[in-house]
């Protein structure tokens, strides 16, 4: 079951490339460009409030809210400083925040919100309400990646958003903000030359494209472990972005998906995808599934004599040559 | 000829400028951490007294794959918030970085074949492990900093390719401040054994909360400092993989080991001035005088 009030998930890479020199790599560019569209879908879907999940914010007394209404700043990252400053101006909304503070707390969790003038937004919440959300047309929130949090307890932290979100009856957009494989480049190199830092890494990346293209998010959540053996240095305990997406979007594969770019970005896999729940391309049914939530009898998928039910996505649809 | 005179491990929790209330701090607090900061008052008078020139901090705070960048701009002032306890430590700094000596020990990192960098850029956050650090030393910043990022090959590669670069970083870094004909004392930011609490006590400085996360990290980080004060630096090098795997230590950022290179991994007994814990995390306060000890 899709969550009530979800109107799209993204996945974002949170570089400052992306806002600050794109030009520099034709690949970045196309990132470049999927960003653009992703803006103009947001901007025209009747969200009234933006939702950034941010594994460059990592927080350790428990999930931390940005809750400051106007946080204001000029952005260095601490590695790309040579990049330049990034001016800043956003809008959260700290009502909201408070709310899924509230939330999170009924649901067992340690959590708090957070407003301090000059506190360090992460660069790639930065980058992304910079390019996603100009005018600051739509409020936003910002939650933290706990460093200590594991699979149960950031599934958990996702099910107290979709929470939040049902009960101020938002239509929310939610982004992601995390690299695929995350293996950097440990020099400095030519731009232009930029690829993904191994093959192992760009096939576990292809996986994930795979699942995410087909709407498959339950999948890459399910996967998620595996993935960070596989594909991810250990800087932090876990791959969570996926686990947290998967619970605010209700844990099914039931979402139409598409990914808009893939790059390397450093040597990283920086890829921007989106799940829009409600138009089934891969559904979370099996081939003998009609419905996962009530159970309507056999539909003798075998038997091909008897009448058929309306099809699912991985039947074809029966022309009057299989009746 | 310039000198390294002292080097000292200066953990960097938040939580010791807090409690003392120093004006460029806006979160203000009762008391609390007491032993620490004792002991950063008596090693502050100490370094003091031997009229240093320049603070060279390594700071697992500031982390950039990228190799190992230099604060490269003489002034630095903004405000500094924690972005992990942001109601504990949001202060404003107003600093003077030795940008001749961070370009020097720059350009012989660079020598010995290490990726390095200068931060040229005037809008830079200086980090708060630097800051706690340096105000921990020397809260009144009548003297120049360097400061030193840390490049995460710990977790990148492996902590012995972490340290082999770390002792490449300490050479460079003696070499520089040899030609500088300055003084300088180091300051390796990190605690010991590193594990936190989740939750916080109400108010933070609540001491008869405080106490180690277990008592096996406890044991680790005796282990370290019995090392350190039979003048042990070698070995504790040694087993600092070890102990960091143990206790999930911030010796990862490469600190410890940084600064043992630069010293030639001292054979005398440091002095110990404080050992107490920070929401869990053991944190010691030590010192390795190489002017006292006669060490050229
Ligand atoms: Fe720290």
């Amino acid at each position: 079951m899709s969550a009530k009030g979800v109107l799209k998930g993204y996945l974002l890479p949170g570089l400052p490339h992306i806002l600050l020199c794109p030009e520099k790599n034709q690949n970045w560019m196309q990132v470049r460009k999927a960003f653009d569209r992703v803006r103009e879908e947001i901007q025209t879907s009747g969200a009234d409030i933006l939702i950034i999940y941010s594994t460059y914010w990592p927080s350790i007394l428990g999930h931390q809210i940005q809750a400051d209404p106007s946080p204001e700043w000029v952005h260095v990252d601490e590695q790309f400083h040579d990049l330049g400053s990034i001016p800043y101006k956003f809008k959260m909304d700290a009502t909201f925040a408070e709310v899924l503070k509230q939330k999170s707390t009924e649901r067992g969790l340690h959590a708090r919100t957070i407003n301090y003038q000059g506190f360090p937004i992460d660069t790639g919440s930065v980058v992304a309400l910079k390019l996603l959300n100009p005018n600051n047309k739509i409020p936003a929130v910002i939650v933290s990646s706990n460093i200590y949090s594991d699979r149960a307890e950031t599934i958990v932290f996702g099910k107290a958003m979709a929470d939040a979100i049902e009960e101020t009856g938002k239509k929310a957009v939610i982004l992601v903000i995390s690299s695929l494989s995350n293996r950097l480049f440990t020099k400095e190199f030519n731009y232009a030359e930029d690829k993904i830092h191994s093959l192992k890494d760009q096939e576990w990346n292809d996986k994930f494209l795979e699942l995410l293209s087909e709407g498959r998010l339950e999948d890459c959540s399910q996967l998620s472990r595996q993935f960070h053996r596989e594909a991810r240095i250990k800087k932090v305990t876990n791959f969570k972005p996926f686990w947290w997406l998967a619970a605010v979007m209700g844990q099914s594969n039931a979402y139409s998906g598409e990914v808009y770019a893939y790059a390397p970005l450093l040597g990283t896999g920086a890829a921007v995808a989106g799940l829009t729940p409600g138009v089934e391309k891969a559904s979370d049914l099996e081939y003998d599934e009609e419905n996962v939530e009530k159970y309507s009898g056999d539909r003798h998928v075998l038997d091909i004599s008897t009448s058929i039910p309306k099809p699912t996505q991985d039947m074809p649809e029966m022309g009057p040559e299989y009746e | 000829m310039g000198q390294i005179i002292a080097g000292c491990l200066a953990p960097h929790p938040p939580h010791l400028v807090y409690a003392e209330n120093p004006p460029q701090n806006e979160a203000k607090a009762e008391c609390g951490w007491e032993v620490l900061r004792w002991g950063y008052e008596k090693m502050r008078k100490h370094l003091k007294a031997l009229k240093y020139d320049v603070l060279i901090v390594h700071s697992p705070h500031w982390r950039t794959q990228i190799g190992t960048h230099f604060l490269g701009v003489e002034h630095l002032k903004s405000k500094s918030v924690d972005p992990i306890f942001p109601h504990l430590f949001r202060y404003n700094y107003d600093l003077k970085v030795d940008v001749k000596l961070a370009e020097s020990i720059h350009d012989e990192a660079k020598k010995l074949d290490l990726e390095v960098k200068m931060m040229r850029n005037p809008d830079f956050r200086v980090d708060y492990g630097t800051i706690v650090s340096c105000h921990m030393t020397n809260p009144d910043w009548d003297v120049p900093i360097v400061s030193i990022s840390s490049n995460g090959a710990a977790q990148y590669f492996s902590f012995d390719v972490m340290q082999a670069q770390m002792f490449k970083l300490g050479e460079a870094t003696r070499k520089a401040i040899e030609a500088s004909g300055k003084r300088a004392v180091l300051l390796a930011s990190h605690s010991l054994s590193h594990r936190h609490f989740v939750l916080e006590a109400d108010p933070p400085e609540d001491m008869s909360k405080e106490h180690i996360t277990h008592h096996g990290q406890y044991l680790w980080d005796m282990k370290m400092i019995e090392l350190m004060k039979k003048g042990k630096s070698k070995e504790m090098i040694e087993i600092l993989a070890d102990f960091d795997e143990q206790t999930i230590s911030e010796a990862n950022g490469g600190g410890l080991s940084w600064m043992m290179s630069a010293m030639g991994f001292p054979t005398y007994p440091a002095e110990v001035y404080a050992y107490g814990t920070v929401i869990g995390t053991g944190n010691a306060i030590v010192e390795w005088n190489h002017l006292e000890k006669g060490v050229e």
